[in-house]
């Protein structure tokens, strides 16, 4: 037993939880950084779970975990390596101590360490701490499964339902650690169960009961670790995660523009909870529909288009592959798309639970023809709101697909989203066809942004055909007429070219040496990473892509501007690849990363430290 | 406001002359006017193939697509927007191979889409494969010893995917195919009809015994709901149950008469004897069936879409984005 837990006052510590896949520690690790965020603390949150189905209970390969960072300031990653590990079963403490800082806490529930357990797990010895390293004064161990059977004794429960409480347990025993206010994780819980009062009254009772035995052996250590709140941004805050967020910009911008709201579907790791949260607002007019396939989520979404809603198709990199077809039809038609690609590991099926940034160059690239489209990279799980909202403004306002990449990261992430004023967001205008135009109008009339009229299906004296076939410039007929195909390549092209977006913003040292460069999800480590050697004084600084397609106007000269630039991302090269395609003679380091995993910001220092060194 | 033919045509079709296509086109358009909704609030969307060229020879919204998707692209035009009337067209090879999952989840769905099914058994614009309909042994140019696979059968497909409504007419039988195209317009939910066409360069007389008027006197029987399922020159023939299929009488002859003749019920939820009827005429003895085989009513998707929004719009206290985030936990930072 740790019983010389020394107190600590930290600007930020990471909380792992940690244990087989049936063992709920989603929900675990989601209460405590709700429980966190409402006390002001900044969270990042990093589930990281198994892609198997439900691995056989106990085995390796069936850990589940969640890593949540709290910060007294703000905190851009879940963090490396985690301060407090919980591992409720043994192959939990095989495969997730390696996460742990070398000071780290560890909980385990000592009932699951048995002999079989163990062997479940490929310990060699009934040491297993001895077997790990581990120093038993950082370690909390008790016997959690009996506890929660003894507490629940008297509540008429099963054996399998007492046992789904355990995690509960370990919650109950962080909130002590942290000194969290229970009432919130109970209020949680109540919500959560509202329809069944007998699981929400069973967990909370558990949750008390780890709490207390926290408090109860170790009662002279109860500010273990004390997370002291730092005013930020006054404001109204909720907990989100980068799916919800994606989703609630979606329907910010479809309430902005007047529009309908379709999502045309098909579920797919890690991108389905976009599918489930939009498919909860039909109290908005949401309308989301199931599709046989991913080819018909996003050519149910072209059809919806056309016929006038703000249409989105939702999915992950083998999803992107099917759709492609149906995205280039939206290209020649010039109608409006949204297509979210929650990037996670390929080629193929790959790694469907974890992250990357692979589909960067199929998104830009990866279609028939000369087929030119915007793409958008969200930074942060709050910055999926605005890259969401803003992907919509861009399709609805140039007539054309959008890519929106997250990723698997950023999707299960969450951070504390400072509640948006719709009013204060920029008004979405779509470029109807103008009524005085009837009679004269031609599909392919375009106003002087060079972007398509939209003429809606029930507009009298605007019925028009459109299609997969090149169109004439004129008339809108089809057209094979060499001179013409080659005009309208070229418009579709200067179309996409004309969309202004901001500029590449630049942050840290004003007369940096070294220049960092990324876009999207991997925003929070590449600048914890800057921030730390700025601190060891290095001159450094970042400037991290969200438009992507087209390049911001700045992009050329702040890539130009430094001395060295260094393109860090989780792929091996694409990024870079794009930009020195675009920016003449340009020639940056490079660090890639496709483990499927977040990037860990002291291997970041010392790469770019080696880089700087140079 | 009545619409006459003129107002849903536009341009110069540009199939082979005696096509089936053109007469299609022809009665669709006929059709269109005699049911009377507006060329604007009208979407005519196909996929790719000879066929698929149809939505650029009308004068209502439409969009002529990628190939096999136009069941797909239509769902979500008119789930979207529900005040449309989509006719959805396709050939065999767009609709029944590679948009063949479309098709059949169309069906399942109920989307109100009126679903064209030209079949000419052959792919024409790439210049002759045999098509998912193209019968064992088929030969042609990818299958010069003849194909070694059967092929589907329209109606087998729609009823397999809970189809509630399949009718059949032959291209050139212009009033007959529209009255199958104002019974698919009537009927509310996915209402499938199967357009028997020749295809003169590659596939000439594929439905040869159908084809003409004379033919179809012989060789196939208009079944009509409530009458009793009579043909022949001399309307001589009739069909009745005969075990668990269905067999052909001659009026008259061992003491039959037309009390005897089963009476066609398209209504009816079981699709057993539709199915039968839709069925015959693969040189089997039987006529080749045309007119409304099955039209059964059932709710359908769109409509079921749209009231699911009301109900929980009325049953649920947030309406708008601002109210949306209310309903989430809220912390104040002071």
């Amino acid at each position: 037993m740790a019983e010389n837990l020394e107190i600590k006052e930290l600007d930020s510590v990471a909380v792992r939880f940690s244990g087989d896949s049936g063992d709920g520690m989603q929900l675990a690790g989601n209460i405590f950084s709700t429980v966190s965020a409402t006390v002001g603390n900044s969270i990042s949150t990093f589930p990281d779970y198994p892609a198997d189905i439900r691995a056989p209970q106990g085995s390796l390969t069936g850990v589940s975990g969640f890593q949540v960072n709290i910060g007294a300031g703000k905190v851009y990653t879940p963090g490396d390596f985690c301060d407090v590990l919980v591992a409720m079963n043994a192959a939990a403490l095989k495969t997730q101590y390696k996460y742990a800082k070398p000071n780290a806490t560890i909980i385990i529930d000592t009932d699951s360490f048995q002999e079989k357990d163990l062997e479940k797990a490929a310990f060699k010895t009934p040491d297993y701490l001895g077997e790990m390293g581990i120093d038993p004064d950082r370690v909390i161990a008790c016997n959690i499964t009996q506890m929660v059977k003894d507490c629940l004794a008297d509540s008429g429960m099963d054996n399998k339902s007492m046992l789904k409480c355990r995690n509960m347990f370990a919650l109950g025993l962080v909130c002590w650690l942290f000194s969290r206010d229970l009432d919130i994780a109970f209020n949680f819980l109540k919500e959560k169960f509202a329809k069944k009062p007998g699981v929400a009254e069973a967990n909370i009772k558990v949750i008390q009961a780890g709490y207390d035995f926290g408090h109860n052996t170790h009662s002279s250590a109860a500010n273990v670790y004390r997370i002291e709140t730092k005013v930020k941004e006054p404001g109204r805050y909720m907990d989100i995660t980068g799916n919800k967020a994606t989703a609630y910009g979606f329907i910010a911008a479809a309430e902005k523009a007047g529009l309908k709201l379709y999502l045309g579907s098909y579920p797919i790791t890690p991108a389905t909870d976009v599918l489930h949260e939009l498919s909860k607002h039909k109290s908005l007019g949401v309308t989301t529909v199931q599709c046989e396939d991913e080819i018909a989520g996003c050519a149910s979404a072209v059809g919806a288009s056309f016929a006038g809603a703000l249409a989105v198709t939702s999915t992950s990199g083998p999803g992107i592959c099917l759709k492609s077809e149906a995205m280039n039809l939206a290209v020649i038609m010039e109608l409006p798309l949204v297509v979210l690609d929650v990037q996670r590991g390929g080629p193929a099926t790959g790694l469907p639970t974890k992250s990357e940034q692979t589909d960067l160059l199929q998104c830009l690239f990866g279609r028939n023809g000369e087929s030119p489209l915007p793409v958008i990279a969200a930074t942060s799980p709050t910055d999926c709101f605005d890259a969401a909202y803003n992907a919509c403004k861009i399709a609805l306002e140039h007539m054309t697909p959008v890519v929106l990449l997250t990723d698997a990261y950023v999707a299960n992430g969450s951070g504390a989203f400072k509640l948006p004023n719709l009013a204060e967001f920029p008004a979405i205008n779509p470029p109807y066809v103008p009524e005085e135009l009837k009679g004269t109008w031609t599909p392919y009339m375009r106003a002087e942004n060079g972007t398509r009229y939209w003429a809606v299906p029930g507009r009298e004296g605007f019925q028009h055909i459109l299609g997969g076939l090149e169109k004439d410039d004129k008339t809108g007929a089809i057209s094979t007429n060499p001179e013409n195909h080659d005009l309208m390549t070229r418009k579709r092209q200067a179309k996409i070219n004309n969309i202004v977006v901001p500029d590449l913003e630049v942050i840290g040292d004003k007369d940096a040496e070294l220049l960092i460069v990324g876009f999207g999800g991997t925003y929070g480590h590449l600048r914890a990473a800057m921030e730390e050697m700025n601190a060891s004084g290095k001159k450094v600084a970042m400037a991290h892509f969200k438009y992507i397609n087209p390049l911001p106007e700045n992009a050329s000269e702040v890539l130009k501007k430094y001395k060295k630039v260094v393109v860090a991302e989780q792929n091996m090269g694409q990024l870079a690849a794009f930009l020195r395609m675009k920016v003449d003679g340009f020639v940056p380091y490079q660090f890639n990363q496709v483990k499927g995993q977040p990037f860990v910001v002291n291997e970041l220092v010392e790469a770019f430290t080696e880089i700087y060194n140079k | 406001m009545a619409y006459t033919i003129q107002d849903f045509k536009k341009g110069q079709p540009r199939w082979c002359p005696g096509c089936g296509d053109h007469a299609f086109l022809a009665s669709l358009q006929k059709a269109m006017a005699e049911i009377g909704v507006a060329p604007y609030d009208t979407a005519v969307i196909s996929g790719i193939g000879c066929s698929s060229r149809l939505p650029h020879y009308m004068a209502t919204y439409g969009m002529n697509t990628i190939h096999g998707r136009a069941a797909a692209i239509a769902t979500g035009a008119k789930v979207a927007n529900s005040k449309l009337t989509v006719w959805q067209v396709s050939g065999d090879g767009d609709g029944l191979a590679i948009g063949g999952n479309h098709f059949i989840h169309a069906n399942r769905r109920n989307i109100d889409l009126n679903m064209i099914l030209l079949n000419n058994r052959i792919y024409g614009l790439t210049k002759g494969q045999y098509s998912p309909t193209s019968p064992r042994g088929f030969v042609s140019k990818s299958s010069p010893y003849g194909t070694v696979e059967d092929p589907f059968r329209p109606a087998e497909l729609c009823f397999g995917a809970r189809g509630h409504f399949f009718a059949r007419a032959v291209a050139t039988d212009a009033a007959a195919t529209v009255d199958i195209l104002k019974a698919a317009y009537n009927h509310k939910g996915a209402a499938v009809c199967e357009i028997l066409q020749n295809c003169v360069i590659f596939n000439n007389g594929t439905h040869e015994s159908v084809y003409d008027k004379a033919g179809r006197a012989k060789n196939a029987i208009y079944v009509k709901h409530g009458e009793p399922l009579i043909f022949g020159e001399n309307r001589e023939f009739g069909l009745v149950q005969d075990g668990f299929g269905l067999k052909v009488v001659k009026i008259g002859e061992n003491g039959i008469t037309e009390k005897d003749i089963l009476v066609h019920d398209a209504h009816c939820e079981d699709n057993t004897l539709q199915l039968k009827l839709a069925l015959m005429g693969d040189n089997d003895g039987f006529p080749v069936a045309l007119g409304v085989i099955r039209d059964v009513d059932a709710p359908t998707y769109n409509d079921a879409v749209e009231a699911q929004i009301e109900e929980v719009k009325a049953a649920k206290k947030y309406h708008n984005f601002a109210e949306l985030l209310e309903t989430n936990d809220i912390w104040e930072v002071k």
